[in-house]
């Protein structure tokens, strides 16, 4: 089965969680999905080995046979081509490698030519696997596809998904069975943790909560959750034995037994909560 | 000549929008008779590649100059390849803007092109 690990916004929790499940749940495979910052590698200190690099379609142009016509601009819903009287501009960031362009130029006048905007990294048998986009490129999903290209679909398969509710998130997430939304106690959590749910409902996937830096001062996101009818797998008080392993890549798990045991507990609940 | 301001609304009197590529209106004026043109800018709430977008459209229009306040590098690259000036406005209406430009108190802004932000084709 595969879960997938969300937040509302960054620095919740996500990774501890992901990379704890990861260290608890035999032959289990972890993908990060989170491009743009992977940070599961630092808890789990997998032996990357394989390393591939991710490849889109830009279109380029062929000044010999284009005419200027400019409906390669007009078909671009991204707007990443502009015509200049005899100049054609492309702007391979902002590209979403659609291939509309090609399409509508009348001369035949468009390539599509190779351009690597990140990586993904594999350990030997492929249990861990982490996607990393290139600083400076927005457009993560190509590298999230490829990583979802190398599910063990018979394994236990948490996806630690980026941080928001972004396309990114959604493409993350598309085919999961369950899905567990990290939410911290503090007014943009309960907000954060509002849209989160909103996304999965959207998705029609199971999903539960777990509580990160708990405390008895705030509990906004228990009568949220309450009313909601939503469970609450797990709750992580705050405590400066996780904030300072979590500092030097130590993982609440490998900190004590207890917990190991938690950790344990939560992964039957997603068990039995993605089977209800 | 034909110059183009962005601005925030749909008259002359309107206050110029410092803002290029999401501005929601650029008024096109000529500058020797004061006519006008008023466009809505369609990029104003596109995903991405607003400035990109905002810059054909200049080229469309067939304007020589723009006043607007900040440019990115991405619509500063379409607007050097058509060779149109770029002139920093002051935070004023855009006829007095237009006024400036006639008087040449207007700063023309550095057409340099920072690296990787466009290839051409
Ligand atoms: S491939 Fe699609 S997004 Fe890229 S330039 Fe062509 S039309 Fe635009
Ligand atoms: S559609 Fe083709 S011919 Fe027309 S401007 Fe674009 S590349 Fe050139």
């Amino acid at each position: 089965m595969k879960v997938g690990i969300l937040s509302g916004k960054g620095g919740t929790g996500k990774t501890t969680v992901s990379a704890s499940l990861a260290a608890v749940v035999p032959s289990c495979q972890y993908i990060d999905c989170d491009v743009e910052e992977p940070n599961g590698a630092i808890f789990l200190k997998p032996e990357l080995k394989e390393k591939s690099p991710v490849k889109v379609l830009v279109p380029e142009i062929d000044m010999t046979k284009c005419n200027f016509c400019g409906l390669c601009a007009k078909a671009c819903q991204f707007n990443a081509i502009a015509v200049v009287k005899d100049k054609v501009l492309v702007f391979p960031e902002i590209c979403h490698h659609c291939g509309a362009c090609k399409i509508a130029c009348p001369n035949d006048a468009i390539l599509e030519v190779e351009r690597t905007i990140g990586v993904v990294e594999a350990n030997e048998d492929g249990t861990f696997l982490q996607g990393k986009l290139d600083v400076g490129e927005p457009i993560s999903i190509p590298i999230i596809n490829e990583l979802k290209k190398h599910i063990k679909e018979d394994r236990f398969v948490i996806l630690d998904c980026p941080p928001g509710a972004s396309c990114a998130v959604v493409n993350s997430i598309e085919g999961c069975d369950y899905c567990v939304l990290i939410a911290e106690p503090t007014p943009f959590g309960l907000h954060d943790i509002k849209i989160a749910v909103q996304l999965v409902k959207n998705m029609g996937i199971p999903f539960g909560v777990v509580l990160n830096k708990a405390s008895n001062d705030n509990r906004s996101i228990h009568h949220f959750c309450q009313s909601e009818g939503i469970e609450i797998l797990m709750a992580i008080p705050f405590s400066k034995e996780i904030a300072e392993g979590y500092s030097k890549g130590i993982l609440p798990v490998e900190i004590n037994d207890l917990w190991n045991e938690k950790f344990k507990k939560l992964y039957e609940k997603i068990e039995g909560g993605a089977h209800k | 000549m034909l110059v183009a301001i962005s601005s925030k609304g749909n008259s002359m009197e309107c206050m110029m929008d410092p803002r290029f590529g999401r501005a929601e209106y650029f008024i096109i004026a000529d500058t020797d008779t004061m006519e006008f043109e008023v466009v809505e800018n369609a990029a104003a709430v596109a995903g991405g590649g607003a400035g990109i977008t905002s810059g054909q459209l200049m080229i469309d229009k067939d304007v020589q100059a723009v006043i607007t306040g900040n440019i990115g590098p991405n619509a500063m690259s379409v607007l050097a390849a058509a060779n149109i000036e770029i002139y920093r406005g002051v935070s004023a209406s855009v006829k007095e803007n237009v006024e400036k430009l006639n008087k040449g108190l207007l700063e023309e802004i550095s057409k340099t092109v920072p690296p990787h932000s466009g290839i051409n084709g």
